[in-house]
């Protein structure tokens, strides 16, 4: 099992950063490492797409609440897209959805952005 | 001969050790996904197993006082998937928590927040001599226990 990260520039000052496969134990590092990698180099407004992600657990939840925790700091934010049911179960019953945006596509989550 | 007036299916058990490693987790929760498709569990109900099993290996490996390996029991019978993971470390990752803090993006805690709100029944054992064990089941949709 792996994770795929790609970041890319989109309009408007923000990245995006879009990932494939599955996030556990194993793979978050890898996740947490780009993200804060952008946020090192000063990018705060940040879209994570999860669309081709099969698999999240509590430690890819914890690394994405970290993102979002410190773009704040600079009054950015990470918005999600996500349309996999059984993902957004996750961030329903933990109740992230509430502190996530969360869009159906990277358009609306970029949109949300400015 | 007398018949039993009901008879129950024979429960089987499939177990399986692992290192106690991060890269060896994904193996845990597809084996145990696929002992749960034997069963009548929805392909959600399976994903939440899946998820449960992941949590539950993940809290071991981040704990410092684990052991070399994760056991991991599956048990299923006429009422319910029941799944032991045990390690040989002796400690409690059972936090109590009512509710997790979000406005502080409290995250300690939230993967057994998940497994109890995922599973149908959670129970921990701490042995002295030989480790923790967590227990827990789902039950198989129409059927009791």
């Amino acid at each position: 099992m792996d994770i795929k990260v790609q970041v890319r520039e989109a309009p408007g000052d923000c990245y995006v950063v879009e990932l494939s496969g599955e996030i556990d134990v194993y793979t978050s590092p890898k996740v947490k490492d780009a993200v804060s990698d952008l946020i090192d180099r000063g990018v705060y407004n940040l879209v994570i797409n999860l669309e081709n992600v099969r698999y999240i657990d509590s430690t890819g939840l914890g690394v994405l609440i970290g993102g979002l925790k410190r773009v704040r700091e600079h009054g950015g934010t990470v918005n999600l897209v996500c349309s996999n049911p059984q993902i957004r179960k996750i961030f329903d019953i933990t109740g992230l959805v509430k502190i996530f945006g969360i869009f159906d596509n990277e358009d609306a989550a970029m949109k949300a952005l400015v | 001969m007398n018949q039993p007036a009901t008879q129950s299916a024979p429960s089987d058990v499939v177990e399986l050790r692992i290192p106690c490693r991060a890269e060896w987790v994904a193996l845990a929760r597809l084996a145990v996904a696929a002992v749960a498709n034997r069963s009548r569990f929805s392909i959600e109900e399976i994903e939440d197993i899946k998820l449960a099993v992941t949590e539950a290996c993940t809290a071991v490996i981040q704990h410092e006082n684990h052991g070399e390996t994760i056991e991991i029991s599956c048990e299923t019978d006429d009422g319910a998937l029941r799944l032991r993971v045990h390690d040989a470390g002796r400690h409690v990752h059972a936090p109590k928590i009512a509710a997790i803090d979000f406005d502080e993006a409290r995250v300690a805690g939230l993967g057994v927040f998940l497994i109890r709100t995922l599973m149908d029944e959670v129970t921990y054992e701490v042995h002295p001599d030989t480790g923790t064990d967590l227990h827990m089941a789902k039950r198989i949709p129409g059927r009791t226990t």
